[in-house]
Order: C-alpha cells, then structure tokens, then sequence
C-alpha cells in the first residue's frame, strides 16, 4: 500500500526526510518495497494555456495550438489528442524536458510544422494506465483553470509527495491506513498524534423512515447505513483526486471518491449505492440462495456461491459484500441518493469469496486483515459529512444500524520479570509502560504485575508474547543485546546414518562425480522408470505443471534430465551423482515413504582428454570400478556381488547388473538402453542406482591392522583359454577355492577374445600370489598347489592351459 | 735419478694422465698402469732394497704418499666423469614443465551442500542435533501445529503443493520443530536442533522462484532462551558464512509460529553497508526469517509455554548461495550444467 509522505506530515512534525521516514518504518513496524517521488526524473513539464488552435494543413487529427508557458511569446506546438481545445490549462513538455521513461522532448517538425515541446497526457508523465479519470483516459489532461502557465506540474498534480509502498504483514490490517500508520508513527516518534474527528452535519429525515436493514450478525458483526440524499455528482477536487491517485486508486466522482478516500484514511472500506435503484426499502445481508447472479462493478458476471455475502434489496443480490458492489445499484452521473454502507463482515466468507472470484480488491484485503471495529461510525459519519461537503448532500438523519455487535478489548496480564526474561533486557518498568501507552493501550501496574488493555483496533494484538514485540520493536532491535544460549550443555554430533551419508558423497568427490541437485516432482512417465521395486507413483493434486506433477521413484531420470541440460549446451563429458530421497507408494496408502537413494550417471569420459591422455569413452568396467571403490569405503560387511540383470527395460540387457550384498539387491548399474538415451538425446551413458538406507542399515566392518608379512610372497602367472560363456568370476571363485593355504589373491591381468583364440572361445590370464604370513615359502610348496589349481581348471571349466 | 726423484716424477706424469683421462675405461686403465702389480711404483718399490736401511722407512712412505695421492686423484677422476655423464644424460631428459599437468578425475560437492555443511557443523559445534524430516508432510505438521489452522489467512503466502487434502509437499522445514518438540524430553536437557531440506513451492521456476529449494530450521527451546541469544546466535551464523566484519540487524516480521517475529537484515557484501544496487542503496540484505517461539506452537506439541520457550530460525541455503556467489538464476543450482557446479571448488 502507498502511503503518502505529504499527508503523514499534516498530522505529525517529522522534520526527516521520506527515504529516512520510509527507513524507521522498515525497522519499526512493517516491511517497505520502496519510496518512489513521481517527480523524479521528471523535468521542464509545466503548465499551459491553450490560447487558440487551428487544424493542421496537412493533417485531419493534427492541431496547431498557441500555447502560453509562461514566456513572453507563446509557444506553437502541435498536438495529435482529440479532446485539446482552447482555453484549457494543460501539462507542456518544454523542448529539452524529460518526461516518463527518460524521454526526451526536443523541438521539432511534425508534418512540416515546428512545434515547441510537446502537450502530455498523463500517462505521458508517468502516471499508471490505472489511475487515470476516465474522461482522460485517451487524452491530455485538462489542468484545473487557475494553474498559472509556466508553473512546474509536479505540484499541482501532487507528484512532488513521496509515496512509501508499505508491504503489510498479514497481522498488520491496522497498517493499512493513514490513521493506523499515523498512530505506530506516533509510537515510533514519541509524539502525540490527534486524529480527525468527524462532525456530520445532518439535515434530512429520519433514516429509519427510508431504509430498514435486515442483517445476519454472524455473516456481518457490524452493518451499518447513511443515506445522503441531493447529491451533485461532479469530479472531485483535485486535492482528493491526488489522495487518491497517489495510492493507486482512480478518481471517478465525488461519491465514489469520497468512500475511497475515507477507506485509505480510516482503513474502513466504504460502498456507496444509489439507493434509488433499490427494489423497495429493505436491504438484506445473507448468504447467497442457489442460482443466483451479481454483475460487479467491473462489468463481469458471477454465479454466486451459497458461501458467498451478499448485500441484496427486496429482490436481488446488489453486491457482493465485502468484495465488489454490484454494477445495478452503481453511482452514476444521474445519482441523487446514495446509501452508504460501513460494515465489519467475517474475514474468512470474504477472504474465500475474493478467491472464488478472482476479485482481490482494496476492500476484500482489509476484511480479510480485519478493519478497526471501534472506528466503522466515525468511518461512516466521516464519509456523510465529505459528501456533504463536496458533493452538497443532504444527510439524512440517523444511522441505520443492521448489526452492531463489538468485540471486547483485549485485556493480558503481563509481567516486567517476564518482558526483560524473553528478550534479554533490563528494562525499567516506566520504559514499558510508556511504550504501550504510546501505542494507545492502557497500562495499570501493580508492582511486577501490568495489566495493559488493547484498543480493538489492533486485532493481532492478544497475548502477552503479542505485547513483547510491541516493546521490541519500539524500544528497537537495535539495543538488544546479543549473547548466546547458555543452560545446560548439549553435545552436537552427527548420527551414523548422517555420518554415512556425508562419508557417502565424500567418496564418490573423490572418485571424480560432481554432486547434483535434480528436482525430485517429475513426469509421471520418468517417476515410473529405472523402478527398483514395485510402487505406485504419488501425484499432486494441482501441479504447476506436467513436468513437475509425480514424485520421483528413481534418481537416474533426474540425473539424465541433467546430462540433456549439458549436451544441449554442449557440454559432452559429464559425471554426476545424485543423493536424495525416492517416494514410494503403497496402492492404497495416501503418503509414500521416503527412501534415501545415491546414484550416478556417466557420460563421455570420466577422466578428461588431454594432451598426454586419450579420450577413453566411459564404460561399464568404470562404473563398476566406481561402485566397487564407494561399497569398498563404506564397509558393507559381506561379499559384493554382480549378476547380469535381462530384465530392467530401461536398461542394455547385455550390460547391466544387479548389485547384491550378501545376496541381497541393494541396487544396479549399467548402461541404458540405447532407446532411452534417445529418449533424453543425450550419448551412451552408464549409470547406477543403490538403496542408500539399505546400506547405512547394513552391518560394518571396522578398520583392524593386519601385520604386513616379512616373508617373500611368490607369484605364478596361468592363462587359459575358456569357452566364452565361463566368467571371469566362475574362473576366480575356482582359483580362490581350490588355491590352497597359502594362496593371497587372484588377480585377472588379461583377457583376450581375437581373431589368436579359436571361436566361441576366449583367453584369460592371471597372477596368483602365494605367501606364507609366517615362514619363507618353498617353491615346491607353490608348485603343488599350482598344479593342483591348474589341473581343477581344466576337469571343471575345461580350460586349455596355455 | 734417486728413487725419490723417480717417484716424484712419476707423481706428476700420472697426475697429468689422469687429468687428461676422457672416460671410465681412461681412468682404469691408469689405475692398472700405474698402480698394479706390474706399474712402476711397484717396480721403484722392489727397488728399495737397494738403499740405506736408514734410507728405506722414509722412501717407503713417500712412496705410500705418492701411491695415495694417485689413488684420491683416480677417485676424483672418476667421480668428475660420472657426474659428467649423468649429467649430460639429465640434460637430454629435460621436458617442459609448462606443459599442463595430466587432468584428474575429481568432483565437487553442489554449492548448496556446501553451505548446509558449513551450517551444519557450526551448530554441530554449539552442541546442536542435526535432524532431517520427511518431505511428504502432513498439513497438521506442516501447518496446524506450526500454528496455521486451516482458514488462516496466512496459509495464502505460501502456495503449496497438496497430493491429498491431508497430505502435501512440505512449504517449509518448519514441521520439524512441531515433530521435535513433540518428541523431546526436557528432563535430559535444552532442544537444540537444526534441520535442514528440501522444500517445495507452488512457484512457477523463473530467475528468482523455485518450486523446489531449501532451508535450514533451527530451533533452542530451554528454560531461559532470550531473544538476545536468538540475535547472538544469528550474528555467529552470519559471521561463520560471510565473515566476521558483517553485521545482523533484526526487523519486525511476522509469521504465525514465532512472536515477536522478525526479518534477519546482514550487511551488504557488495558495498559494505554503503549502499548499492544489490541492497536497493539501504546498505542490508534480508537473509532469514526467526523469531520466539509462538506460545501455542508450543502448547500444541505439548510443552508447557509458562515453563520453557525459545527462539526458531529459518534460512535459506539457495538465496544464501545467490547472494554470496552473486548467482543470478536460482535456475542453475537445480539443472546441474557442470560448469556450474565446478566452480565453486575454493577449499583453501
Ligand atoms: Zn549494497
């Protein structure tokens, strides 16, 4: 909401400028977006007198007009607006001015006519498309007849205020006027602030004669009525006009004006009918019936909900109460009448009502905050008496008065130990007591004890934390001091699950992944694939959109979303891992669980090309190597395992496999199916997926020293070559069983399948290291043992020994 | 010629051979010559016979001197040769050591990890737990007991994904302190807890939104927790993450779980608290959300709020990222282009 910097300075003497008014309120009370003075910017714009025109020769929208800014010689300028005529008083760009945007006015021709400067409209200097009256909405804008020519503008169309653009907390609804502003001001400022007191002059009949309100008191606690009768509807005046424009509302009329501007000074939003218009005398506030219609001010029709508030007359709904009035009973050039209605309605009907129909309007906003329910007669008196001012109305006599049901100040007990125990302080009691009386409340203290009563207009005020932030903010932020807990000491430490998890991504940084952060809401589509269990997949209910509408149930598709973002931009090598939580659902169940997942995706090369180092695409054996390392540094207590998995549709059916620790599936990895590397248009890619919580459940090995033996290990070298089906793991499992005492390890160092073997068959060759932990090895010792390997190879495998 | 005189000439001959020797094989072949069995200081040797008895002991040690003297230089020799040929070897293998390193494979955590971590073991380091919650909540959690009943008009500042009416993406790690608290024994001392993780919005992505992102809850609930520890407390945090020489300034706020509320404002890295573009010329930058514990947050989780009570804070790891490293689309911290995530590699 813009506040008006002008206006705040007619109630109190604040010799600061807006920028530092706009800093105490940022710090004080609510958030500030910004200050803004429309003048800025802005320069050599001034008034002047249209003396004659004539029609441009070669033109038939053109006018040449004679204007006086001021100088001893008018100016000739020529302007394109269709309302421009003589003797208007209107807004001159002088040659060398800046008008919005950083426009530059310069003299110049316009179809071979010089024309000095140029005649604005207002949205030419800056004003909103929003705020302009009407009748000047596709034109200049005609300045009041006594601005004298050659004058600056700003002044006289109030762009020299500065408006600061308060960002109201939903608590703060008392915020959200002159009065409630002027009043924390007071506070802030320790001065004292006197407030306008209406005193309508009333002159007609009895209200009760004319107007019987009929008002469901839960729907609307306070419903009230005046009724001014004569009216001359005209535009206001322009210090009103200002007000208003200044606040981002649009002048329209003087009526209409009136209870806006009665809205920004007292926070109460207004609605003026034109009670002729009414069918009969009666005025109802309910809920709307089934099947009803309200056309709004704004010219749209809605079908009314059963939650909705209507105002309605004997006939029909004639607003939407709250929200908008209806565009039936709308003030018109033709209006006498006007009722006008103050009214506190139930936030929450009026709140659910501006979303139902899409109308967040001035007045919804501050019933939904909730307005000041002391001040809806002073509101309502103070809008009668403008009317009959500007508009010479003839108010009638009485208040109509539907409801009037008025909530009971706060009273909160409150305690001195207490205020300076919560924040830190050592405040005195006199510092407390004036704060809060500052702010209007009433304080009584009986030694410790306060007793401190609320005014009803700070509705978010009710308990005695409310009061403490009242003093904080007051007394200032600033002077608290700052120290740290003390107490009873606690110990920080991380669990072994968050410890793992750390040690996790640790591990795979050093085998060369970049960690990734992908967004876990997916397709539906991607949610489902890579699965590595049954689930169904958890959907929102309203999803911004489809690509962020299902929570995954894999983390590869994230990290393959990643690699398409890199190889759209070129980026060809990429090796990325990703830990996070996977959402799988029971059929059935609404709420999934959440398992912690870690997965990677290669492509390109893992270790960059250089000038030394050929470019080696990425393959499975480096995954694996990568996957092998990571359970290696985590412990997993139990033998790894990788068996070929045919099965995952997503993936190459010849190059992947299952993970399996101590038998159990802890997860995968491989290459994807070529298909679905099409489907991301990213290059040949191996990823791997593992069950995370899997691992941090599973038991540990604890690092132990083995002594490093003094004795000479022996190593025997055996190729052979095998049928291609035999795996290198069948060969090792052999070798390791059937080794002998004193076999250390196997270790494949060759495997060769060329045109050098026959078909159908390949050659594998590796290191059997020997030792004795405890005594030299003797040669014949290996030599049995080999042989005796040697000869198990060829009864079981069938190996052909080279 | 006396055998003395003969020696010394020998002396000087085979001193200038060995000068003159160009190799190993040189220097050998007058080792034998001079010094074996067959050499001339053997044969003047075998010659002392012929002397003086008084004579023999003192030409027997010139003899012995001039021997050694032979042997030091042959030694020198050979030590000057082969320092020459190791040398004339090292000088072939020169390489150019401006040539690039051979690249390695290494990775980096993502930027947003980092400063978890960082925050992470600073309240480790306080004696604070770490504790992560679910990110499919419950609206109870996530909103009820955060003090946000259902038609709370503040429930509109957060648009939220739901999957049932019960059931949501978490908005906020704040469901965290209601599950905390519910849980605590205070008979085995304060809470001190931070949580951080990913939460969601309902925000279309654009520069500055993200319908994912994350935060880190903080939470001290303890007999006499004041908000001046609440203030020293994020002074540290600002400190350990920015730098001491900045600055934390608190404004009132509102939020429904904490009163009062605050906005926690640091000094603008940009221009030192001058003012700049970055702080809108005010010299600060908001970074987090705190305040004292709403006593009803706690009388719903069961703690007694006329007994303990304490200070929450919310913080923001992604528009801490923003702001520190000047990222000027909270886009990239969640499409993970790798040259992006590579450069926040600083360790020193
Ligand atoms: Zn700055």
């Amino acid at each position: 909401m813009n506040i008006s910097y002008n206006w705040i300075k007619e109630y109190l003497d604040l010799d600061v400028s807006a920028t530092d008014l706009a800093e105490k309120i940022e710090r004080t009370s609510v958030e500030v977006d910004s200050v803004v003075r429309p003048a800025d910017g802005l320069k050599k714009i001034v008034v002047g007198h249209v003396n004659s025109l004539v029609a441009h020769p070669d033109s038939d929208h053109l006018h040449i007009c004679e204007v006086d800014v001021g100088d001893d010689q008018p100016s000739q300028i020529v302007c394109g607006a269709p309302n421009v005529a003589a003797g208007q008083n209107v807004i001159v760009a002088l040659p060398g001015s800046r008008i919005a945007n950083n426009v530059k006015i310069k003299r110049s021709k316009m179809r071979g006519v010089e024309s000095d400067g140029m005649i604005c409209s207002l949205q030419e200097i800056g004003f909103s498309e929003d705020v302009v009256p009407k009748e000047y909405a596709d034109g200049i804008y005609v300045l009041p007849a006594d601005a004298q020519p050659g004058e600056p503008v700003f002044g006289l169309l109030g762009m020299d205020d500065s408006l600061i653009d308060l960002d109201v907390t939903p608590n703060r609804g008392d915020m959200l006027s002159l009065n409630g502003t002027l009043r924390d001001l007071a506070a802030i400022y320790d001065q004292p602030v006197k407030l306008d007191q209406p005193a309508v002059k009333e002159t007609g009949e009895a209200i009760a004669d004319q107007l019987t309100l009929h008002v469901d008191a839960a729907l609307a606690p306070q419903y009230r009525m005046r009724l001014v009768r004569d009216l001359k509807i005209a535009p206001s005046p322009m210090w009103l006009q200002i007000r208003l424009w200044n606040a981002g509302i649009r002048p329209i009329n003087n009526v209409v004006d009136v209870t806006n501007y009665i809205m920004l000074k007292y926070g109460q939003p207004l609605h003026a009918f034109d009670y002729d218009k009414f069918t009969g005398q009666d005025v109802y506030v309910r809920t709307a019936n089934a099947g009803e219609q309200l056309t709004t001010l704004d010219e749209n029709d809605h079908d009314l909900d059963p939650k909705d508030i209507v105002i309605a007359d004997g006939q029909a709904p004639i607003a939407l109460a709250g929200v908008m009035g209806g565009l039936s009973t709308a003030i018109t050039g033709q209006t006498h009448t006007v009722a006008i209605e103050a009214a506190v309605f139930e936030h929450d009907h009026i709140r659910k009502a501006a979303q139902r129909h899409h109308l967040h309007t001035d007045a919804s906003q501050r019933f939904e905050r909730g307005v000041n329910q002391a001040g809806v007669q002073d509101a309502l008196d103070a809008a009668a008496q403008l009317m009959d001012e500007l508009a010479s109305g003839a108010v009638q006599t009485g208040t109509a008065v539907g409801s009037n049901q008025q909530p009971d100040p706060a009273v909160i007990p409150l305690t001195l130990t207490h205020v300076n125990a919560v924040l830190g302080m050592d405040l005195k009691q006199a510092q407390v007591t004036h704060i809060l009386e500052s702010l209007g409340f009433t304080v009584a203290v009986d030694g410790d004890q306060m007793t401190v009563t609320v005014p009803i207009r700070r509705n978010d005020i009710h308990i005695p934390a409310d009061l403490l932030e009242e003093i904080a903010r007051i007394y200032g932020y600033d002077n608290i001091p700052v120290t740290l807990p003390t107490g009873r000491m606690t110990q920080g430490r991380l669990t072994p699950a968050q410890r793992l998890m750390r040690a996790t991504r640790h591990s795979l940084e050093a085998l060369g992944l970049n960690q990734a952060i992908s967004y876990a809401l997916t397709t539906e589509d991607k949610a489902k694939m890579f699965m590595m269990r049954e689930s169904v997949p958890t959907k929102l209910a309203w999803p911004m959109s489809v690509d962020h509408a299902v929570l995954r149930m894999n983390l590869i598709t994230g990290l393959l979303d990643d690699l398409a973002y890199n190889a759209a931009r070129k980026v060809k090598d990429v090796a990325l891992y990703e830990q996070g939580r996977v959402f799988y659902r029971e059929d059935g169940t609404d709420r999934p669980s959440e398992e912690e997942h870690i997965a990677g995706a290669i492509t390109g090369t893992l270790m960059p090309q250089a000038w030394n180092q050929p470019a080696q695409a990425v393959d499975f054996y480096q995954v694996k190597g990568i996957v092998a390392a990571y359970l290696q540094d985590m412990a997993v207590n139990g033998e790894v395992t990788y068996v070929p998995n045919q099965e995952m549709p997503e993936m190459h059916p010849g190059r992947t496999a299952d993970i399996l620790v101590h038998g159990h599936r802890i997860g995968y990895l491989g290459e994807i199916h070529p298909t679905i590397a099409k489907q991301f248009k990213i290059g040949t890619t191996y990823v791997f997926e593992l069950n995370l919580q899997a691992i941090i459940e599973m038991p540990k090995q604890e690092n132990q020293y083995d002594v490093i033996s003094r004795y000479p290990a022996i190593t025997r070298d055996i190729a052979m070559l095998v049928d291609d089906e035999v795996t290198n793991e069948q060969v090792v499992n052999l070798i390791e069983k059937r080794g002998g005492a004193y076999l250390q390890s196997v270790k494949l160092f060759d495997v060769y399948a060329g045109v050098k073997v026959p078909k159908g068959k390949k050659s594998l060759a590796y290191t059997l290291t020997y030792q004795d932990k405890h005594a030299t090895l003797v040669d014949d010792a290996v030599n049995q043992a080999f042989a005796k390997v040697t000869k198990r190879l060829e009864d079981e495998l069938g190996a052909e020994i080279r | 010629m006396s055998l003395k005189e003969r020696l010394t000439e020998l002396q000087q001959k085979g001193l200038a051979e060995i000068q003159k020797s160009q190799d190993l094989k040189d220097v050998n072949q007058i080792r034998v010559n001079l010094l074996g069995k067959k050499g001339p200081i053997t044969e003047v040797l075998r010659g002392m016979r012929d002397l003086e008895a008084e004579e023999r002991p003192k030409v027997g040690a010139f003899a012995n001197e001039v021997r050694d003297n032979l042997t030091a230089a042959l030694a020198k020799r050979r030590e000057d040769l082969e320092a020459a040929v190791l040398n004339a070897r090292l000088a072939k293998e020169t390489i150019d050591v401006t040539l690039p390193g051979t690249p390695v494979a290494k990775g980096e955590p993502h930027v947003i990890q980092q400063i978890i971590d960082q925050i992470e073991d600073l309240f480790l380091g306080m004696g604070y737990q770490v504790l992560s919650g679910p990110e499919v909540e419950e609206d109870k959690y996530n909103f009820e007991m955060m003090n946000l009943p259902k038609n709370h008009p503040a429930r509109d500042m957060q648009d939220t994904f739901y999957i049932t009416k019960e059931i949501l993406m978490r908005t906020q790690t704040s469901p965290m302190q209601a599950r905390t608290l519910e849980k605590h024994d205070f008979s085995q001392g304060p809470l001190k807890m931070i949580s951080p993780g990913v939460v969601y919005r309902r925000d279309t992505d654009d520069p500055t939104h993200s319908h994912q992102f994350h935060q880190v809850e903080g939470l001290v609930i303890d007999k006499h927790v004041t908000m001046a520890d609440l203030k020293g407390t994020l002074q540290v945090l600002a400190h350990e993450l920015f730098g001491d020489k900045f600055d934390v300034r608190l404004r009132p706020s509102y939020f429904p779980f904490t009163e009062p509320s605050v906005e926690a404002d640091i000094t603008c890295f940009n221009c030192g608290g001058k003012g700049c573009k970055v702080c809108k010329n005010t010299g600060w930058i908001e970074v987090l959300g705190a305040g004292m514990v709403h006593p009803n947050v706690l009388k719903m989780a069961g703690v007694d709020p006329d007994v303990y009570g304490g200070f929450a804070f919310g913080v923001g790891p992604d528009r801490f990222a923003m702001l520190k490293y000047g990222v000027d689309d909270i886009r990239n911290f969640y499409l993970n282009d790798v040259r992006f995530l590579t450069q926040f590699t600083k360790k020193g």
